[in-house]
């Protein structure tokens, strides 16, 4: 099934976000594995970048924790490979141009297709930047996801829809990743517009944290993708699957 | 629109989307600006009042002398209001936010003479600054610091990744992904997404402009070498600007070698990186093998900066200018000989430059003619100096 099948089917569901490396790759691999068979509808993992410019305070801590360990994009790739191996869920990969740009896109392509990976979103490549990536990487087999955000006019969002395959990535928040007490004021009516350009499932995230904010996304949002929170959770020693589990059913 | 973002192959916009329209928004009203004489006029007015436009060239006679080569001569960016080039480029940009009807200003600041400069013309017109400044700069750059919470504006330590330039200019990017709809982000230098590194050089390229007829004036020639220091490249890039056209003129950047680039312990990006993303833009960048961005090292906190803009990346691929690097004790040394000798003290930024500049005029010999952007005062960095080498030591070069 196609991973924008797959996102389609009955309601909201879940995509969890973990960062490769944090607080290692043994840590990942065994808590990926876990998750994917919990009833989520795909798995988001970040390699690890120094400087990223979307995330805020929570996931960069999270992203040098991992750097200082040591993890590199090929570590990521044989974590991805070991959970997408599970057969559960689909694995997406969620990193910055420069690391992929050093690997080399080609070899980054081809070695995530071969890992089994889904898709791909890079979130400092928007479309006007992203012919070349995006070619090879979609040439490799995987999906390629634009993000969009409030402050994105009618045009750029039908640019990254049209751009987009798998899912459309809907930026929740005006600002970088990390847990908000509120969402965007009409996060329903830009999840409204946004759904209105494009028939591909459209995925919400950026300070999506709890169950509470979870349950406002039904029947406007095909998924919701959770990352700080989740993050916060490895942080503190703690297993995350019960906040996944929580998740999971204010989908519901 | 999108050749428009590009300097040859380097260049662009590696944001995140929530960005994209406000730098629409911005390259529109920039290319609106750009050719309006009510702004142009506004600016050039402020220019000579506020900043103290034009600077002047100035004849190192003794230095000349000292080196018994090349004749030497500064374009005076030192100055400026405020202490260095810096302020052409807040002045420029804070006009611009004024009509853009912009609320708040934010800016990175390495040296600190970025964030002096923006909270300066934020004091003049009124408007509300927060300054990302590395929780490391903000040590070495102390008196900088009370400058400008004295001009009211917040200071924001950052202590993440190495606390230094790099890491404030991330932070200041996600403030502005954050609070992009009333916020203007004057960024420092000609770094960062497009139109950043082309409008903040055409608002530096007055120095190049009045350097050149200067020039002219005074020498009825043009220089044969112009010299200027590289951290991301702002007061160089706006040197060359005046110049980049005439053939003859040869244009050398001068980037910080720190402990040499052989250590591994240096800032030079033009000189020692490979082409990579940071920031927003395709250039010049120090990374590892993994993409991953490396801490840098330098003396002058201005030039610790792991990048180069974009512009500086096509002109040393295209073999326009020529990049090399020197190292902290050079720029120490060279710091010091100028004081004593012409009675004018450099910024350690500058320094760097200068060094180069005596190499450059041996080897040249008597009869070429060398032109420096002194782009900075040195007080600064009076602290710094006085912990690397005591004042009372023998200064290298030094006539007596």
């Amino acid at each position: 099934m196609t991973l924008a099948a797959r996102l389609k089917q009955d309601g909201l569901s879940l995509i969890p976000y973990l960062m490769a490396g944090h607080p290692d790759l043994d840590t990942t691999r065994e808590v990926g594995r876990k998750l994917v068979n919990t009833g989520i509808a795909a798995i988001e993992l970040g390699i690890p970048y120094s400087d990223p410019l979307a995330d805020g305070p929570v996931i960069q801590r999270a992203g040098q924790r991992a750097l200082d360990a040591g993890t590199t994009t090929e570590g990521c790739l044989e974590v991805a490979a070991d959970i997408a191996a599970e057969q559960a869920a689909p694995v997406i990969l969620m990193t910055y141009v420069n690391p992929v740009l050093a690997y080399g896109p080609e070899r980054f392509a081809r070695d995530a297709a071969e890992a089994g990976v889904a898709g791909v979103i890079i979130p400092d490549v928007p479309v006007e930047e992203s012919a070349d990536i995006a070619r090879t990487i979609t040439a490799a087999g995987l999906d390629t996801v634009f993000l969009v955000a409030p402050t994105s006019p009618d045009e750029r969002i039908v640019a990254a829809a049209t751009a987009s395959t798998g899912f459309v990535y809907c930026v929740t928040v005006t600002g970088i990743t990390g847990s908000r007490s509120a969402l965007h004021p009409d996060v329903h009516g830009l999840l409204a517009k946004v759904r209105s350009h494009t028939d591909l499932p459209v995925a919400a995230g950026f300070g999506i944290s709890s169950a509470e904010q979870v349950s406002l996304l039904r029947e406007h949002a095909d998924a919701a993708i959770v990352g700080s929170a989740i993050v916060n959770e490895l942080d503190a020693g703690r297993d995350p699957g019960p906040l996944v589990r929580e998740l999971l059913s204010a989908c519901k | 629109m999108s050749d428009r973002t590009r300097f040859g192959r380097f260049g662009g916009r590696y944001v995140p989307e929530t960005l994209m329209a406000a730098l629409d928004e911005l390259q529109t009203v920039w290319l609106d600006l750009r050719e309006d004489e009510g702004f142009l006029g506004e600016l050039r007015a402020r220019q000579a009042t506020f900043i103290g436009r034009p600077t002047p060239l100035y004849h190192a006679e003794r230095l000349t002398e000292h080196f018994g080569g090349a004749t030497i001569h500064f374009k005076r960016e030192d100055l400026c209001h405020t202490g260095a080039h810096k302020l052409n480029n807040a002045l420029g940009q804070a006009v611009l936010a004024r009509r853009m009807g912009k609320k708040r200003i934010i800016a990175e600041t390495g040296a600190g003479q970025h964030g002096v400069a923006t909270a300066t013309v934020c004091a003049r017109f009124g408007l509300p600054c927060t300054v990302y400044m590395g929780a490391e700069d903000m040590r070495r750059q102390e008196v900088n610091v009370r400058r400008m919470r004295m001009l009211g504006a917040e200071v924001r330590p950052v202590t993440s990744g190495t606390a230094t330039l790099k890491d404030a200019t991330s932070e200041a990017i996600r403030d502005w992904v954050t609070n992009v709809r009333d916020t203007h982000y004057i960024i420092g230098s000609v770094v960062g997404p497009a139109p950043y590194p082309e409008m903040v050089r055409e608002l530096q390229r007055v120095i190049g402009d009045e350097a050149r007829a200067q020039y002219l004036a005074a020498e009825n020639t043009l220089p044969d070498t112009v010299v200027a220091c590289v951290g991301g490249g702002s007061n160089s890039i706006g040197m060359f600007a005046g110049f980049v056209d005439d053939p003859g003129v040869e244009l050398v950047g001068v980037e910080a070698g720190g402990h040499g680039v052989a250590s591994g312990q240096h800032a030079a990006a033009a000189v020692g990186g490979q082409a990579g993303v940071l920031h927003g833009s395709f250039s010049y960048i120090l990374q590892d093998r993994h993409g991953q961005v490396l801490p840098t090292h330098s003396i002058a906190a201005g030039l610790d900066y792991p990048g180069v803009g974009p512009e500086h990346a096509m002109l040393a691929e295209l073999g326009r200018a020529s990049y090399v690097a020197v190292n902290d004790d050079e720029a120490v040394a060279a710091f010091k000989l100028c004081t004593r000798l012409e009675g004018i003290m450099p910024a350690l930024e500058t320094s760097h430059a200068l060094h180069h500049v005596g190499e450059l005029a041996r080897e040249m010999g008597p009869g070429a003619r060398i032109l420096l952007c002194f782009s900075g005062r040195g007080d600064k960095d009076m602290h710094t100096i006085e912990s690397v080498s005591p004042t009372d030591m023998p200064v290298i070069g030094d006539p007596e």
